[in-house]
């Protein structure tokens, strides 16, 4: 950022402030020149020009005022309106209920601000240790609340922390609202600590997984930019924005023309795009007429209304539902639920349906087909879908794009596509559904739900007697300690705010009945590992305010990237339980490591080289314990899992965080 | 993408338990149970073989002991296979000596938590 662009708001240097003395010095000369020869010319200007506005020449008190050497500096130790108290003025309209920061230089000013002049409130200030936890507490709070919350970082180190949260929180379709603090004018740069903070252009890091930046210049650049930012977050697809925050810009005085002049656009958020009438026809005919018509639901509810919408279109033409479960999109006890990855519900009833209605699904491909596993040379992929299987998509995804990062997946060839959001669409696809619906069609409906009823019945028939399996093994099994947390919880307002498919072999999914849009809240976006732990945190954060008690399944590999957040959860007393998924290894990669070893006909023995979490053991009991969290464990025997969750509940329920040390099976 | 696949695997598991026929092991549990851990089979079955997202009930096996090393040098789905370098047919008959020592599981009617949510 050029100080010379910022002349309007921001405070002369002396080094500009000289600039402007040479440059009157040459003004004064010119006019001294001028006025000597005016009397020879000024008749024939004025004969031959008509009356106008002329510049008057500065006079003399005015040049030796200008010219003159700068008298001696004057301190001006202190100021009553510092520019970041203006940006507070902003980032206040836009409604955050909370700031997630690690403190950081660069945003001192602003930090101040919101501390004193905001007085910590709307925004209030949430301690982190680290940034990637910042971003991610902002994901997991977003994800429940339906809006942003604000996090500040450096432009620099802070952002370089962050930066892998951003990108989970892009490929999750989740609007984060990330400041960024920056020096951007060098001669600001008051140590090697600061020129080693500063970035030319600080959002350059994260522009590939973003949806926009700016690095506003004025104050009131800052106001527009921070304004358009928000409304660019929240406009489907939802996706983080970063905003620079200039520390020149937040630390010096506001000028008395930005205090004359500056102003605050008023915020109104975009309708989200919803499709045109006639392709909601097309789609409402291809649905009514089907055989068997299968719902894939990726990120379909942005708001619980997307949740009621979506089993109204369901019931209508009773149609099979297959959720991916990055939301809660359906509920899972509905008797329409046909199963989502788990289990292979997808499979069997993408095989088996004539129109596949997918609503927000990123990875359709991957829904729609089959690949060569990695057990297996070589690469074949070969569809799942029957012959002549109609293939209806509307996403939001296709209304935004980029290259560089590979999360879209791969293309899907389809026979209609909609680029509009999926929710905002609903309501006009249900009513056209109803529209279309003959006595006839109703009666062949009614006989295909009884059908899938059935279906969805025998199903959790089956998951309920796999339950049983291992019931009493030591490490507990996964299925226990879902039933264990379950009967503790099933009566409670409750909010699973961790993904657990596949690392807990989605039980809480197969065997729990959710349907609020808190239920459930998917995963990283981006399988990020580390964003657990902490957008755990901020979905607590957000479920605070509404009395719900938010339970975590926590992975062990997760937490040990930034447990600091547990710090956090007890400094702002969060209620939570967290639940350890404690299977002492980044197990993922462990199976993955005894893949490689069997392809390659070798060592299967060693794979826990390097993705062990173990000798020693990590004891997080004493870990929570350390950070202020009260905590109960290792449990390893099934019998003291129960208690253990009944005292846990019981400090939750005082407001405070709490954990409980489980060692499981690893899925 | 793993866990994914590995359910593509299931079907397949059962399949072959449908045209199996009874066998009996003669391999070692205690040699079996410290095979099953130490190459890893437990990472996607389960330390009980209970199954799970990763890998396939085998716990009991549904198969008999040919049928149960056939599969494992020849699997279907995403399970790995393991040639008799890594593993001879006398570490697989013990491993399944461990896996056929395994008892069936509890039923669900004796577990209440579990049997509530019948029928609902």
């Amino acid at each position: 950022m050029s100080k010379s662009k910022s002349s309007a708001s921001k405070p002369s240097s002396s080094q500009s402030a000289l600039g402007r003395r040479g440059f009157l010095k040459g003004t004064a000369a010119g006019a001294a020149a001028l006025v000597a020869g005016e009397a020879a010319i000024a008749p024939v200007v004025k004969a031959q020009t008509p009356a106008r506005a002329v510049t008057p020449l500065p006079g003399a008190t005015q040049i030796a005022a200008e010219t003159n050497a700068p008298p001696m500096r004057v301190d001006v130790y202190t100021t009553d309106r510092p520019g970041s108290d203006f940006m507070l003025d902003v980032i206040k309209t836009l409604d955050f209920e909370y700031c997630c920061a690690n403190p950081g230089s660069s945003f001192r000013g602003l930090h101040e601000s919101m501390v004193n002049y905001g007085k910590n409130k709307m925004p209030e200030l949430i301690t982190c240790c680290h940034e990637e936890s910042s971003v991610a507490m902002a994901h997991g709070y977003a994800k429940i609340e339906g809006k942003p919350l604000m996090v500040m970082a450096h432009g620099t180190v802070g952002l370089q922390h962050a930066s892998m949260a951003i990108y989970n929180a892009y490929a999750d379709r989740v609007p984060v609202y990330v400041v960024l603090g920056n020096i951007g004018a060098a001669e600001w740069r008051r140590t090697d600590v600061e020129w080693a903070h500063s970035v030319q252009d600080a959002a350059a890091m994260v522009r590939d997984y973003v949806k926009w930046d700016d690095n506003p210049v004025t104050l009131q650049h800052f106001a527009e930019s921070s304004v358009r930012a928000y409304k660019m977050s929240m406009t489907p697809p939802y996706e983080p924005v970063v905003i620079i925050a200039d520390a020149v810009l937040q630390e010096e005085p506001m000028s008395d023309f930005d205090r004359r002049t500056a102003r605050i656009p008023k915020l109104n958020l975009s309708q989200p795009p919803a499709s045109d009438g006639n392709s909601v026809n097309e789609i409402a005919r291809m649905l009514v007429n089907a055989e068997n018509p299968l719902i894939i639901a990726g990120r379909v509810a942005r708001t619980p209304e997307g949740i009621r919408l979506l089993v109204e279109l369901a019931e209508t033409v009773q149609a099979g539902v297959s959720d991916r479960h990055y939301r809660m999109n359906f509920p899972t006890m509905h008797p329409l639920n046909v199963g989502g990855p788990i289990g292979g519900g997808t499979v069997t009833t993408v095989a088996n349906a004539d129109v596949i209605l997918s609503l927000e699904v990123g990875d359709l491909w991957m829904a729609t087909h089959s690949q060569t596993p990695i057990n297996r040379m070589g690469m074949e992929s070969k569809p799942l879908t029957k012959a002549g299987a109609k293939i209806i998509t509307i996403y939001s995804g296709d209304l935004f794009g980029k290259s560089n990062y590979q999360d879209f997946g791969r293309y899907n060839e389809v026979d209609l596509s909609i680029a509009a959001d999926a929710e905002a669409t609903l309501p006009s696809l249900i009513e056209a559904c109803k529209k279309l619906i003959t006595p006839q069609r109703q009666r062949a409906m009614q006989e295909r739900g009884a059908k899938l009823a059935e279906s969805a019945k025998r199903l959790r028939d089956r998951d309920i007697e796999a339950a049983a399996y291992g019931w009493d093994a030591s490490p507990i099994s996964t299925a226990r300690v879902s039933m264990e947390l379950w009967n503790q919880i099933k009566t409670e307002d409750w909010s699973l705010v961790s993904e657990t498919f596949p690392f807990f072999s989605a039980w809480p999914l197969r065997l729990w009945d959710m349907n609020k849009s808190y239920h459930y809240i998917g995963g990283h976006g981006a399988y990020g590992v580390g964003y657990q732990a902490p957008a755990a945190v901020g979905a607590a954060l957000a479920n605070r305010k509404h009395g719900r008690l938010t339970v975590n399944i926590q992975t062990d590999g997760d937490l040990n990237y930034a447990p600091g957040v547990l710090w956090t959860a007890a400094h702002h007393k969060i209620p939570i339980l967290n639940i350890m998924h404690n299977k002492r290894a980044y197990h993922q990669e462990l199976m993955y490591l005894t893949d490689m070893a069997a392809r390659a006909n070798r060592g299967i023995d060693t794979a826990l080289i390097g993705t062990g979490i173990n000798d020693p053991n990590i004891d997080y009991a004493t870990l929570a314990k350390a950070y202020g969290v009260y905590s109960i464990g290792p449990i390893i025997n099934p019998i003291d899992l129960a208690p253990a969750i009944k005292k846990a509940i019981a400090a939750v329920k005082k407001g405070e965080p709490a954990l409980v040390d489980v060692v499981t099976q690893p899925r | 993408m793993k866990h994914l696949l590995a359910f593509v695997l299931l079907p397949s598991c059962i399949a072959f338990s449908q045209n199996a026929t009874t066998s009996d092991a003669t391999g070692s549990v205690d040699k079996g149970k410290k095979i099953f851990m130490d190459v890893g089979c437990y990472e996607c079955h389960g330390t009980v073989g209970q199954g799970g997202a990763a890998g396939a009930r085998i716990g009991p096996p549904p198969l008999n002991a040919q049928g149960f090393i056939r599969y494992i040098r020849k699997p279907a789905g995403a399970m790995p296979a393991f040639t008799d370098k890594v593993l001879t047919d006398r570490d697989l008959t013990d491993v399944y000596a461990y896996l056929k020592s395994i008892p069936a599981p509890k039923p669900v009617k004796d577990i209440p938590i579990l049997n509530e949510l019948k029928g609902k």
